[in-house]
Formats: C-alpha cells, sequence, structure tokens
C-alpha cells in the first residue's frame, strides 16, 4: 500500500528515520497513526461534552431543587382569642363571623407569645408577623370552622412559615449581606434559633408543593392544579389518539394499496411529526377555541392539542410494531379461513400490542413535557382552585414551571427546580415502564 | 336532557340491540338443518351488525344538526346584534354580551314572561344566584336571549327526538333482518374498514386544518397591514394599545425576527453538529459494545428532557456563568449578555445533539458494508475509511438528516422564550440578546388582547411563515433522505 492509494492525502515530508534501521520507504504510517489518534479523541471529547452537559443540567436542578421538598413549619401553642376572633360574641347567630375573623393576627401573637415579645411593642411585632405565612388564615379557620368550640381555648397548631424564614431556616440567607439589604434582619434570625432551641421549627415533607395550586406567596403556591390539568391531559390523550392512531396504521400497514391517496397521508403525516409544536398551539386557538367554541385555559384543548401532536409518533411506533409481526402469522390465519379483519384484529393487533403501548408511552412522555402551543391557549392562568371537570380552566406542569420561572422570588426559584424534579420523576418513570415492556414483552421471531 | 345522557341512552340501545340480535342469531343457527343451509356469519357479528346500526347513525345525526343549530343561532344573534350596532367590532363584543345573558336565563330558569324586563334586573338576579354578567348589557338584549333560548331548545328537542327514533329504528331494522343466510360480518367489516380509513384521514385533516386556520387570520391581517411591509420591513414595533383606541399604528417587519430565529439556529447547529456527529461516529466505529450500551442511552436522555428545562437551565445556570465569565475575561466587563443568542444557541445545541447522532448513526449504518470493508482492506485506518469513504458516501442522507436538525432549531419555542430575550433587533454580535419568530408568536398571543387587532393576527401570519419555512425544509429532506435510502437497496 502507498499514499497514492488514497488520492486525497498529501505525500508526507519523509520523517528522519533511524540511522541504524535499515532503509525502508516511509509510508506516513506515524503521522496516519497520530490522525487516527486524534480523530479517536475527538470522538471521544464530543461524548464527554454531550455527557457533561447533562450531568451539569442534572445537577444544577437537583442542587437547587432538592430543598424544596421540604418545607419549615412552626409549631406553637395558638390560643384562639375570642376578643380576636369575635369581638362582638356572635358567633352563635352569625357563623360567617368565623370565616373573617382576623386569624393573621391570632398566628401572630402566638409565635410572639412563644419568643416572649410584648404585644406593646409594634415594631418587634410588625417583624414576628413576617414568621408565619398568610396561609396560616386557612389552616386555623379550617380548625376554628370545624370545632367552633375552640375559640376560647389554647392548642398547639403547626403553621407555615413564610418562604424568606423557610430560606433562613434551611440556611439559603448569605449573612455577608448588610443586614438592610437583607429580606430577613438579625434579629429575625435570633428569634428563628429561640425557636429552634424550644423545638418549634420543624421542616417536614412539603405536601404543599404537590397539593396547593397557584398563589403569588411561594410558600402556599404548589403543583396541584397543574398535576390534575396534566392528567386530564394526558387521559384525553390517550383516549383519543391511540384508538385512531392504532386505526390509522392498522389501515397504512394491512389494508391500504400504495396509491396517490395513501402517498399522500404518508407524507401528512411524517410532516406533521417534524411541524414545530408551537404551530400546533396556533391551530388550537384558531380552529378549537375560536371556531368551536371551547372554553380557553381548559384541558380539554389542551388535550386535543396534544393529541394532534403525539399521532404521528402513535402512528409511526404502532406501523413498526406491526410490520414486526412475521408473514407467516398472517398465512396461518388467513389459511384456516379468516377473513383479513378477523387475521388483523384477533392475531396481528394482539401481538403487536406491546410495541404499540411502548410507542403510546414515549408519545405521552413526550407530550407532558411540552409547553409551547399550550401557552397559546391560555393555560398560562392563575388557577388557585383544582378543576373538577376537563372545561373548567387549569395548567399544566410544565406551564407551571415557566410561570414560576417569571417570578423573581427566591423560593420561586427554588420551586421551579423542584417543580422540574417532579416533572423529570415522571417521565423517567414512563420511560422505566416502556423499557420494562418492552423486556417483558419483546419476542424475537 | 344534555348531550351526554342522550349519547348514553344511544349506547344502552345499541347494547341492547347486540345482545338481543346475537340471541335471535344463536337461536337460528340452532334451529337450522346443517345439511341444507349453512349460517353465514357468527352470532357475534349480528349483534355488531345491530349494535352499529342503531348508534352511528343516530350520533352522526346529532353532531351535525347541533353544528348547524348553533350555526343558525349565531346568525340570528350576529343579525340582530348587527341591526343595533353598526360597527362589527363592537357588535362582535355585544354578541358576546347576548350569549352569556341567554346562558344566565337559561341558568336561572326564567322564560317567557319571567325574564325580566331591564339588563339590570338581570344583572342584579343572576349575581343573586352566584353568575357574574358583563356591566355594557342593554335592554334590547333581553327578548332577543328569550328568543334564542327557546329557539334552541326547540332545536335539542327536535335533534334528541330524531337522534332516539333513528336509534331505535336502527335497531329494530338489524333485528328484523336477522337470517341465516345474512352477510352480517362482511356488513361489519365494511363500516370498520371505513372507520380505519377515516381515522387516517385524520392526519390529512390536521394539515388542512394548519393551513386554512393560518391563512385566514393571515388574509385579515394583511387586510390591515401592507404584505410588504411585513415580509421586507426592518422594525418590529407592534405598539400595545389599548383595545378599541384608534391610531394603534403599528410596524410589524419580519427581517429582524428571521434573522434572530437563523442566527440563533445557525450558533446551534455549528455546536451540535460536530458534537453530534462525532458520537455517532465514535459510538458507531470505536467504542466497545458495553460503552455503547451505557453511553448511548444517556445520550437519548437529552432528547427526553422537555424544553422548558433546558430554558431554564439556560436562565438559571447557563447564562449567568457565561456573564460572570466573560466579566472575569474581559476584567469586569460582561461583553456576554445573560440572555443572548450566545447562550441560547449552545443550550439548544445540546438538546439537540442526540438528534443529530441518532440521525446521523442511521445514515452511517446505511452505507453498504462492502465499502466499508474494501477500504480497510486496502490498507486505511479506520479514520480514513470515515473520513474519506463512509462519510461522503451517506453525505446526501446526512444533509438531509442536517436540515431535519434545523428545522427543529427554528421551530424551537421554550428555550428562546426563556434564553433568547425578547429585544427585536438586527445585530451581528452573539453575545448580545435577539428575538425569533417563534418568541414573538408567545407575546402576541399571551395578552389580554382583543382578538381582532394586528397585534394579535400577526401571531397567525409569523405562524404561517415558520410553517411553510420548516415544511419546505422537512419536505426537501425527506425527500434526500428517501432517495438516499433507495440508493443502497
Amino acid at each position: 500500500m502507498t499514499d497514492a492509494a488514497l488520492p486525497n492525502s498529501a505525500v508526507a515530508p519523509a520523517a528522519p528515520a533511524a540511522p541504524a534501521a535499515p532503509a525502508r520507504r516511509d509510508f506516513g504510517l506515524r503521522r496516519r497513526h497520530a490522525a487516527e489518534r486524534r480523530f479517536r479523541f475527538y470522538g471521544l471529547a464530543a461524548i464527554v461534552i454531550g455527557l457533561g452537559f447533562l450531568a451539569v443540567l442534572l445537577f444544577s436542578i437537583v442542587s437547587k431543587g432538592y430543598t424544596s421538598f421540604v418545607q419549615t413549619s412552626i409549631t406553637v401553642p395558638v390560643e384562639f382569642s375570642a376578643d380576636i376572633i369575635d369581638k362582638d360574641n356572635k358567633r352563635a347567630t352569625d357563623p360567617r363571623v368565623l370565616v373573617s375573623a382576623n386569624y393573621p393576627v391570632v398566628a401572630r401573637n402566638a409565635v410572639a407569645r412563644a419568643l416572649g415579645i410584648s404585644p406593646d411593642d409594634k415594631a418587634a411585632m410588625r417583624d414576628v408577623a413576617k414568621f408565619v405565612s398568610d396561609g396560616s388564615r386557612a389552616t386555623l379557620r379550617q380548625i376554628v370552622l370545624a370545632d367552633p368550640s375552640v375559640v376560647g381555648t389554647t392548642r398547639p397548631v403547626t403553621l407555615l412559615a413564610t418562604a424568606d424564614i423557610d430560606s433562613a431556616n434551611k440556611g439559603q440567607i448569605d449573612l455577608s449581606v448588610p443586614e438592610a439589604k437583607r429580606k430577613v434582619s438579625d434579629q429575625q434570625l435570633a428569634w428563628l434559633d429561640q425557636l429552634r432551641q424550644q423545638g418549634a421549627i420543624s421542616t417536614p415533607f412539603n405536601w404543599g408543593l404537590l397539593t396547593f395550586g397557584a398563589s403569588s406567596r411561594p410558600e402556599t403556591a404548589g403543583l396541584g392544579v397543574a398535576l390534575i390539568g396534566s392528567l386530564y391531559m394526558m387521559g384525553i390523550v390517550l383516549l383519543c389518539a391511540l384508538p385512531i392512531g392504532v386505526a390509522a396504521s392498522i389501515y397504512l400497514e394491512e389494508f391500504a394499496r400504495k396509491n396517490r391517496f395513501t402517498d399522500f397521508i404518508e407524507v401528512n403525516i411524517n410532516n406533521l411529526a417534524a411541524v414545530p409544536s408551537i404551530v400546533f398551539g396556533l391551530l388550537g386557538l384558531a380552529v378549537f377555541i375560536n371556531f368551536f367554541g371551547l372554553p380557553r385555559s381548559a384541558p380539554i384543548v389542551g388535550g386535543f392539542v396534544l393529541t394532534l401532536m403525539t399521532l404521528p409518533t402513535i402512528i409511526i411506533a404502532t406501523r413498526a410494531a406491526l410490520r414486526a409481526v412475521p408473514p407467516s402469522i398472517r398465512s396461518a390465519a388467513l389459511g384456516i379461513g379468516a377473513s383479513k379483519m378477523q387475521m388483523v384484529f384477533d392475531h396481528v393487533l394482539p401481538l403487536a400490542t406491546p410495541g404499540i403501548l411502548t410507542g403510546t408511552i414515549i408519545g405521552l412522555a413526550r407530550a407532558l413535557g411540552e409547553t409551547a402551543p399550550l401557552l397559546l391557549i391560555g393555560m398560562v392562568a392563575f388557577v388557585a382552585d383544582a378543576p373538577a371537570t376537563p372545561l373548567d380552566p387549569a395548567t399544566a406542569l410544565p406551564v407551571q414551571i415557566y410561570m414560576w420561572s417569571n417570578e423573581a422570588e427566591r423560593a420561586f426559584v427554588e420551586r421551579t427546580s423542584g417543580a422540574i424534579i417532579v416533572l423529570l420523576a415522571f417521565l423517567a418513570l414512563m420511560n422505566i415502564a416502556a423499557i420494562l415492556l418492552r423486556r417483558r414483552f419483546e419476542r424475537r421471531w | 336532557m344534555s348531550a351526554g345522557w342522550l349519547v348514553a341512552i344511544v349506547l344502552g340501545i345499541g347494547v341492547l340491540a347486540y345482545f338481543f340480535s346475537a340471541q335471535r342469531a344463536r337461536a337460528q343457527r340452532d334451529q337450522v338443518d346443517r345439511a341444507k343451509e349453512v349460517p353465514h356469519s357468527l352470532p357475534l357479528y349480528h349483534g355488531w351488525f345491530a349494535f352499529l346500526l342503531s348508534t352511528l347513525p343516530a350520533i352522526i345525526v346529532l353532531v351535525v344538526l347541533s353544528a348547524v343549530s348553533s350555526g343558525l343561532i349565531e346568525g340570528r344573534i350576529r343579525a340582530e346584534a348587527g341591526t343595533h350596532i353598526p360597527d362589527p367590532a363592537a357588535a362582535s363584543l355585544q354578541v358576546g354580551i347576548i350569549h352569556n345573558a341567554a346562558e344566565a336565563l337559561a341558568r336561572l330558569g326564567l322564560t317567557g314572561t319571567g325574564v325580566p324586563s331591564t339588563y339590570a334586573a338581570l344583572r342584579d338576579a343572576a349575581s343573586a344566584a352566584g353568575i357574574s354578567l358583563a356591566d355594557s348589557g342593554e335592554d334590547y338584549m333581553l327578548p332577543l336571549a328569550a328568543g334564542v333560548n327557546e329557539e334552541a331548545a326547540l332545536h335539542r328537542l327536535l335533534i334528541q327526538g330524531l337522534a332516539l327514533l333513528l336509534s331505535v329504528a336502527g335497531a329494530v331494522f338489524a333485528y328484523s333482518r336477522i337470517r341465516i343466510r345474512l352477510r352480517a360480518r362482511n356488513e361489519v367489516e365494511r363500516i370498520v374498514l371505513w372507520s380505519l380509513i377515516g381515522a387516517s384521514t385524520v392526519a390529512i385533516l390536521t394539515t388542512v386544518g394548519i393551513v386554512l386556520s393560518m391563512l385566514g387570520e393571515t388574509i385579515h391581517f394583511f387586510s390591515e397591514v401592507n404584505p410588504l411591509n411585513f415580509f421586507f420591513g426592518t422594525v418590529w414595533d407592534p405598539r400595545f394599545a389599548a383595545a378599541g383606541s384608534g391610531g394603534s399604528e403599528g410596524q410589524f417587519g419580519l427581517i429582524p425576527l428571521l434573522a434572530g430565529t437563523l442566527y440563533i439556529a445557525l450558533v446551534s447547529m455549528l455546536f451540535a453538529v460536530p458534537v453530534g456527529l462525532m458520537a455517532a461516529v465514535y459510538m458507531g466505529e470505536y467504542a466497545s459494545p458495553r460503552i455503547r450500551s451505557t453511553v448511548k442511552p444517556l445520550l437519548e436522555l437529552l432528547a427526553g428532557i422537555p424544553t422548558i428545562v433546558y430554558g431554564i437551565f439556560a436562565v438559571v445556570t447557563l447564562g449567568p456563568f457565561f456573564r460572570d465569565l466573560s466579566a472575569a475575561l474581559a476584567g469586569g466587563f460582561a461583553f456576554i449578555q445573560a440572555q443572548s443568542v450566545f447562550t441560547a444557541g449552545i443550550v439548544m445545541g445540546v438538546m439537540l445533539i442526540p438528534v443529530v447522532s441518532s440521525l446521523s448513526d442511521d445514515v452511517i449504518t446505511a452505507v453498504p458494508r462492502a465499502m466499508r470493508d474494501g477500504s480497510l482492506a486496502l490498507g486505511a485506518t479506520r479514520s480514513e475509511t470515515i473520513r474519506k469513504v463512509i462519510l461522503p458516501a451517506a453525505l446526501p442522507g446526512i444533509v438531509g438528516a442536517l436540515l431535519l436538525t434545523a428545522s427543529r432549531a427554528i421551530g424551537e419555542t421554550m428555550i428562546v422564550v426563556l434564553a433568547a430575550g425578547v429585544a427585536a433587533r438586527l445585530s451581528i454580535n452573539p453575545f448580545e440578546a435577539m428575538t425569533t419568530i417563534t418568541v414573538k408568536i408567545v407575546n402576541q398571543l399571551t395578552g389580554d388582547l382583543e382578538f381582532n387587532s394586528p397585534q394579535t393576527l400577526v401571531a397567525f401570519a409569523l405562524g404561517l411563515t415558520l410553517f411553510v419555512i420548516t415544511l419546505g425544509m422537512n419536505v426537501y429532506a425527506l425527500y434526500i433522505v428517501r432517495k438516499y435510502r433507495e440508493q443502497y437497496e
């Protein structure tokens, strides 16, 4: 072999050979092997870059978000003082007093008493009020409404801390910043220490992150509405996309003759798989909301839009699964007198089911993470209450992440990353399910 | 009776028809003398035949006539609102209020003489029942709303009656036709085949829906804004004006958005193509099976991560990192902004790595084994084989794969919404913020705007532009890939 065999490579300058060696023709082997090593190194570098970004991405999300799964709570004896809750003693005749009572003051006084602060110290009371979340209003109201006899007594209650105190308790406040620029004063930190020594501070698992609806206060903001909205949408996608996708695949794979019409369908499916997702959002806005008059922000519209987006994925996976069923099965079924329809539905389809389900789960996982089209159909909404039906306003998991990422507060950054962890956990579960399904039922013919 | 209940009843009739027909077919089959006559279809198919006959026509009639009825009522409201308010934009607002008033009347159960005489009275009655109505309603709406309610109720009654009648008639007809020689299976299979065909046309309908909906709104937009100013304008300044106030002329120049879109796509491709291609080559040619079986799924994880997560990663981690890095390099002055073409491009590039690598992996493995073996047998090293034999042979396919990747980059939304910025400007500095078509579509449509203003309609013109660009790239890429595949088969 000579260099001339490789027309593109220039003839290498002869490397100075070792003087003792017998005269040998130089093929530029050393240079070529160096090139080989370089090339190999580039490939390795590419993989390292890709995996490195994956690691950095996951690390940055997890390191920022894991703290959002616990939430600081303050357990103090709360005096349900009748003077504050029901000054005029009308609760027997007018129970509405108990609904609109000034519960935040009750909570504030409870914390102040635990810290031994006099109620006359107005400035200190104002600082103490920043300990307990406004969400305590609902907590205390629930206790009182459930049992009005509690008014006038004292009992220990666990209250949510505000986001700032939560950050301070988790050690996320930078103490080198001058006190005036901090959200938590030295005095408040001292109080926090005092409460901690009394054993009043606890950090239980943050169930609120998974159950609360939208809120402007980070400590009472949660993914509850978004999870229900996403669940509704996934249900609709499954109910619509799976039957339509399987039916379309069966027709194209088993019945259709190759003609212009089926060619046109195939071109359409391939193109829809590559159309930008935001275009589906515009379609949903123009067709489902403006033309058919379905409500904005409703999971049903989101579900329909995601159905159209997922359809090509399911069709492509189903067709591959149908194609993988060997022709001998078909011949055998037809040979013993089955009609073509019986052959497909009784023999081919059951054998293709694992492949179809795997493709469907992967399509659903993609739909679960999709954000852009949902922004256009108005799912960026402030929804505090869980939707009862798919026609009620809701948000979706990725949209909630987007909305929180636009909030400036530190605690929302933490919740954003926490929500991403929840989303990624769902995606991981679905993908693992798909892999297990494939492992368990995959058949080699 | 709501439509849901009616469908449930129709389905119930269908199930009854199924059982009775199957039963009758079974009875006939058991009596038949098989020496003389052989039953054609299993009893099961007679049941399905009856089920389909009793449900399908009824449900089709229900859907079609309901659409016709709501169209008729909408037309009547529009016509009457038009006689009171000549301005079409204001009239469309009034139509919404009339709909709400009609719904309130229906929910309060007010008809005939029970309808309040003034709009204010209705609003008070409604708010007492927990229904909120707009303030700006007028009295003429009340008789209209009540009349509409009556008409709708009449339509509903007629349609539901017809549907029920059809359902029962279908069931009876199917039941009465059951014979030993009835070709029930063939009938059922024909209906199933047609529904399979129907399902496969959904893809066509979606494409048609996309094109028609966007084309309609785009034509509407171009009736207010000169297309030349849109396609060749270099200034993007849509000027959000309060709804209804005059003089809200904005400038809708596509060029800065298109430039930003292509620039960010270019940066991302410059990052993703070498990395993705080399990763594919390394895994295909050098990596041991063990390494491949762990590394490949890990890289594909990158493709499974939702784009919103990449966007957040860019905003929270990578953007500030590049800014601080540039500040450290340039001695205090951060020449890379936190939101920039560069940041968005790199993050999008990371997202595209697995796309490039899996597409090019397919293409590379499609190169015939003989070409590779021939080159190796001549003494070429592996890298020489790859660079001088395999890659040139796979080039058309790789170009197709790259086109597909580029169309992904152009249509990507969430990464650029979060990482690229919203300032529409023309710039060649990749370290500054630019904006893209997709960002502006989101911006224009996520406010509370009246729907008929050019400010919102422009989103559809942008969407159509995006659709046409990506469609062109996809069609061409699929054409190349398919042609190339045939070449080696």
